[in-house]
This record gives structure tokens, sequence and C-alpha cells, in this order.
């Protein structure tokens, strides 16, 4: 893995390649971004700043702070949970656990959110004794959660399970042999092997956790100020005729993601002193 | 070392996470008597009516009764906001497209009596409208009335009956041009068939139908609420589109109702009901006619007499023996929209 072997390509053929990864990635996701932010200041600052700090919007990007700040998290337990049992050990209906966690890539997310209305909904499985109850699910912050997790369900264990796979059971064995304990084990041997993987799985199931649009659209019911996200406000502004607000609140989520983005490259620098050049392992894919 | 600047790291972003958490759900204040939540579940063109009325009535509500009303909005296709409200959309009131959305939720949800119809004047409709065509600047196509919607090469925008109210005016409308042309049902069924051959796309909802037309570019002519047309030339300029009007239309009569069941669960019954009753008054008339909706309070009409066309409407109920009955012959499972649009 030696990782200054001169490459054996003419300059040409090298910047070539260079000059079309760059230039697709210009015209793909370079362009968008300036398009979502200059029409978002198309008539100035002061517009943009009105739009972006209106009540609808700001309980719009309250809602979805707080939805990734529920689904995340139990998405982590749930994922290292999935992917620990699933590496390390061997037990019957394995590959079924395996399909199942991929069920929500596979699955369109309005059905997603369909499904949730059926077993929630008023007229659904669950419906009557919840009403009987007063409990809201759907069409209310809890059922925006749930649906959220369902689709974002993947991220973190389909992230982790080749990376343990990969790293097999050897250094567990070797802790177990040597007294530790499983939460041990996991803590000081299993978590710091797998960081990496984990964190990249933490980002993406982030990221889609605040942009979900349909399966969060068939759940939320729309309501201003209550069960509106951002990807939802952005849709309701446009059809306004609001294009301003539309791309504002637009900007906003990409600022969220692009966020996101310098947090990941800081921890990795931040790692790679502390590391050496060995921490790229498991950074890479 | 590294180890424990990892778990740092993660724990401190947890702890931001669960504190964020918490003082989201702070946020929120609790009901006190002094202020009271409204939620209405309208269809998809009132946008910018409600934004209109809804201070109104909060105003005269405070001064009424000292209590401050907080609204909550929620727009989508007709259809689809009356199923919302069935599966449990906590609605306080329902202002939607059309009767027959919210005798489903009487029908099906059983969240409001069947009779519901009854209690509002003007069959619980305190605004009506019509359909319009919305062509392109300078009607490149010629087009001035339903004939010229079935030419070859004319493509036609409408949203999807089966989720939007005002698709079911728009199909409606063209079948009464078709009986009045044609003379019977078949020549209609005939005519309304060739004009959604020319349909390259059904969206959910009219509003986005209208910006299917106006900010894709797509189409010749949007069938549209009239309300809606009004608004779009407002909005986006009469350089850009122009409202045509056919020789026949259809009294497009979006009704109102308070869900009573969940009005009930809220404690809300009272201001809900007043709401609606405030639709009906001089102010709220007034403007709803300055929003383009067909006001009904008589004095208000005849002032806003110049800026609504006159045109032959069929209606409903003398035309189409109400909604019940014009729901299951033209939109149910199998009916004749099933039959036209597969037919294709």
């Amino acid at each position: 893995m030696s990782r200054l072997t001169p490459t054996s390509e003419r300059a040409i053929v090298r910047r070539s390649l260079i000059a079309i990864a760059l230039g697709f990635l210009a015209l793909f996701l370079l362009l968008p971004l300036v398009a979502v932010f200059s029409e978002a200041l198309k008539q100035g600052i002061g517009a943009y700043l009105e739009a972006v700090s209106t009540s609808d919007a700001w309980s719009a990007i309250r809602l979805t702070l707080l939805i990734a700040a529920i689904s995340v998290p139990l998405n982590v337990v749930f994922g290292l949970a999935a992917s620990w049992a699933i590496t390390k050990f061997s037990f019957p209906g394995k590959s079924l656990l395996i399909t199942l966690i991929d069920l929500p890539f596979s699955v369109s997310p309005v059905v997603s959110g369909l499904i949730f209305v059926l077993l929630f909904g008023a007229q659904g499985l669950l419906g009557p004794w919840l009403q009987a109850h007063d409990l809201k699910i759907i069409f209310a912050v809890p059922g925006i959660v749930l649906a959220t997790v369902f689709i974002t369900f993947p991220f973190v264990a389909r992230e982790l399970i080749p990376l343990m796979t990969e790293q097999g059971k050897d250094d567990e064995e070797a802790a177990i042999s040597l007294g530790a304990n499983g939460w041990q084990t996991f803590w000081h041997v299993t978590l710091p092997n797998i960081r990496w993987g984990l964190l990249y799985g933490v980002l993406l199931c982030n990221a889609r956790a605040m942009g979900e649009f349909g399966a969060v659209s068939v759940v939320s019911g729309h309501i201003r100020g209550l069960t509106n996200t951002m990807p939802l406000h952005v849709e309701i502004l446009y059809n306004e005729y609001d294009f301003v607000g539309a791309f504002a609140v637009a900007s906003l989520l990409a600022l969220l993601a692009l966020v996101t983005l310098v947090l990941k490259t800081l921890l990795e620098w931040r790692f790679d002193l502390h590391q050496g050049s060995q921490s790229l392992r498991g950074a890479g894919h | 070392m590294k180890r424990r600047l990892f778990l740092a790291t993660s724990l401190s972003a947890s702890i931001v996470m669960v504190a964020s958490l918490s003082a989201c759900s702070g946020a929120k204040s609790g009901a006190d008597g002094k202020s009271v939540e409204l939620t209405n579940v309208s269809y998809d063109p009132t946008r910018e009516l409600y934004q209109t009325i809804n201070p109104g009535f909060a105003a005269a509500w405070k001064q009424k009764t000292g209590q401050t009303v907080t609204f909550r909005m929620s727009h989508g296709g007709s259809g689809k906001q009356s199923r919302a409200i069935i599966d449990g959309l906590d609605a306080d009131v329902a202002t939607l497209a059309l009767a027959y959305d919210i005798d489903a939720i009487a029908s099906k949800g059983k969240l409001l009596p069947a009779d519901w119809q009854k209690a509002l004047p003007d069959n619980s409709a305190p605004y009506t409208s019509t359909i319009v065509f919305l062509v392109r600047k300078g009607n490149p196509k010629g087009i001035h009335d339903w004939g010229d919607l079935v030419k070859p090469g004319v493509s036609v925008i409408t949203p999807n009956p089966k989720t939007s109210g005002g698709a079911r005016w728009n199909f409606l409308a063209a079948w009464a041009y078709g009986r009045k042309a044609g003379g019977t049902d078949a020549a209609a069924q005939a005519f309304v068939s060739k004009v959604y051959g020319n349909v390259p796309v059904l969206d959910s909802g009219a509003r986005g139908s209208t910006t299917t037309f106006v900010e894709r570019g797509i189409g010749d002519v949007l069938l549209a609420w009239e309300n809606e047309a009004f608004l779009a030339e407002k909005e986006l300029g009469k350089d850009k589109v122009e409202m045509v009007v056919p020789s026949i239309s259809i009294r497009a009569e979006p009704p109102v109702a308070v869900i009573t069941e969940n009005a009930k669960r809220h404690g809300t019954t009272e201001v809900a009901d007043a709401y609606l009753h405030y639709l009906y008054t001089p102010e709220a008339q007034t403007a709803i006619a300055q929003n383009f909706y067909r006001p009904t309070d008589p004095k208000v009409a005849e002032q806003f007499k110049s800026k609504f066309p006159a045109i032959e409407m069929a209606t409903i109920d003398k035309d189409f023996g109400g909604w019940a009955s014009a729901q299951k012959t033209y939109f149910g499972d199998g009916g004749v929209f099933d039959k036209i649009y597969t037919k294709k």
C-alpha cells in the first residue's frame, strides 16, 4: 500500500483526465449550486434575509434539525448493532436480516410513506387505538421521524458491514482471549477500527435525513409552521411564485450540507495529524 | 489519545443534538384559553386567499372574545387533502374544491354529519369560480373556445381528476361544451376523450399544473380555475400569459365545512364555526373578490361585476345530477375518465 508510486501515464493523459473530472464536477455540482445561491440573492441580501426569517421558514428549519437530531443517533445505534451482529457472529436468518436492512433502499420513498399511513392512519391498522388514546403519529412530528428513520435505516449499517467483514474478527478474538469483556472489546477494539466508516455513514444518514422529500411528504400533512420540513417548504414557496423564498430556503439546505462536508474534512484533518498516513485506511471509499 | 479525541467529539456531538432537541420541544406553548389554534386544510389555489382572510378574522375574533387565533394552513390537491383528513390529518375546517371531497370525509371518515352542506348559506360555498383557459402571450395557437382544444398539435395541460378538484371541474366544463355542441352525452364523451388525447401530463393538483404550464413552459393551453388564471396573469405579467374565456363553462362551488369531530376534540367548535360564518361577511367577501374568486354576497358581487367576465355556466346539480352521481359516473374506478384515459 505504498502511496508514493509515480504513475507511468504521460502528463497529457493525466491532465486531460483531471480536466474531464473537474469539468464534470463543475457542470453537475458547482453550476446548480451557484444557480441556487444566485437565484436566492437575485433581489438582494435584504430579500434573502427576509425570506429565511419568516416564522414558517424558521419552524421548517427547526423541524428539519430536530428530525435529523432524532433519527441519526437512532440509526447509528441500530447500524452499529446490526453490523456488529452480522459480521462478528453467525446465526440463522442472517441473510434475511441483511436483505431487510436493504429494504428502504429498494422501495420507493412514497411507498414507505404510505406504509405508515396504512399502519397509523385513522383508517389504518393501529389508527383507532391511537385515536382512543389521543396519540398522534402521522401528520405530526412522530410520523415524520418514523418515515425518516425508515428511509435512512441502511446508511450506517451498509457502510459498516463491508468494512467490518473485511477487518474480520481477529482483533476482537485477541481482545477477548486477553480477558476483555464484550463492552470493552467493542469500545476499545471495534469502534476505533471502524470510526471512519461510521463517520461517513453518519454524514450520509444526516444528509438524507435533512433532505428527504417523498416519504415525509406523504406523512407530513403539509401544515405550515407545524409539520413542514425544509424540503417541503421549498416546494410550497416555489408553488406560491415566491422564487426568492424557495431558493433562499434551498440555499440554507445546501449550506447545511456544506457545513457537514466541512466538518468531515476538519475531522479527517485532525485525525490525520494524530495518526499519520495509516489513517487513510477505511476512509477512502 | 486519538481514541479519546474521537470519543470526545462524538460525545459532544450527541450532547449538542440532545440540547437542540429539548430546545425545540420547549418552543411550543400550551393552550391556556387565551389562544387557540385553528387548522384549515384547503385545496391548492386558495393560498393567497386565506393569507388575506385569516388576519381579518383573527382581528375580529380577538375583538369579540379576547382570544388570539393562530392559523395552521395546509394546501394540496383537493382529493389528496380529503384523503389525508380521513387518514387522520387534524383539520378543524376543510375548505376544499368540491362537495364530493367533503362528502367522502363524512362517509368514509365519519368526521362530520352527512348533511354538512346545509350548515351554511349557498350550499356552504362562500365563493364560486369557473373554468377558463390560460394561453401563451399573443395566443399563437389561436385558441378561443373548447372546440380549438381538440385540434391536432394543441397540447392541453390539466391536472389529474382523480386527485384534483379543479381537474374534475375542468372535465365537467369540457363535457358541458361537448353536450351543447353535439347534443348528446355520447357526443360529449367523444369530445372530452379527444381533449384528453391532447393532454401530455397530469399533475396531482391545480397549482402543479399551473407551474408545469407557466414555469416549465409545457403545453399550449392550461385549463384553470378563473382565480388561478387571474393570479398567474398578475404574478407573472400579461406579457407571458393571457386568459381566454370560453363560450360555456361550469359554475364551480368550492365548499367549506367544520370537521365537527376534530373540532369537538380540540375544543374549537365555536371558533371554527365563527370562522366559516366570517367568510360570508362583506369584509371577507371583498377580500374574496380581490383574490379573484366570485363573491356570493349580491352587494359585493355587484360592486366587482366588471372584474369577472359573464359566461354561460352549467351547474353540477342541474346538469350533472349532483356530485355523488357525477363522481360515480365520471371519476369513480372504471368510470368514464378511466375509460377515455386508458384508451389512448
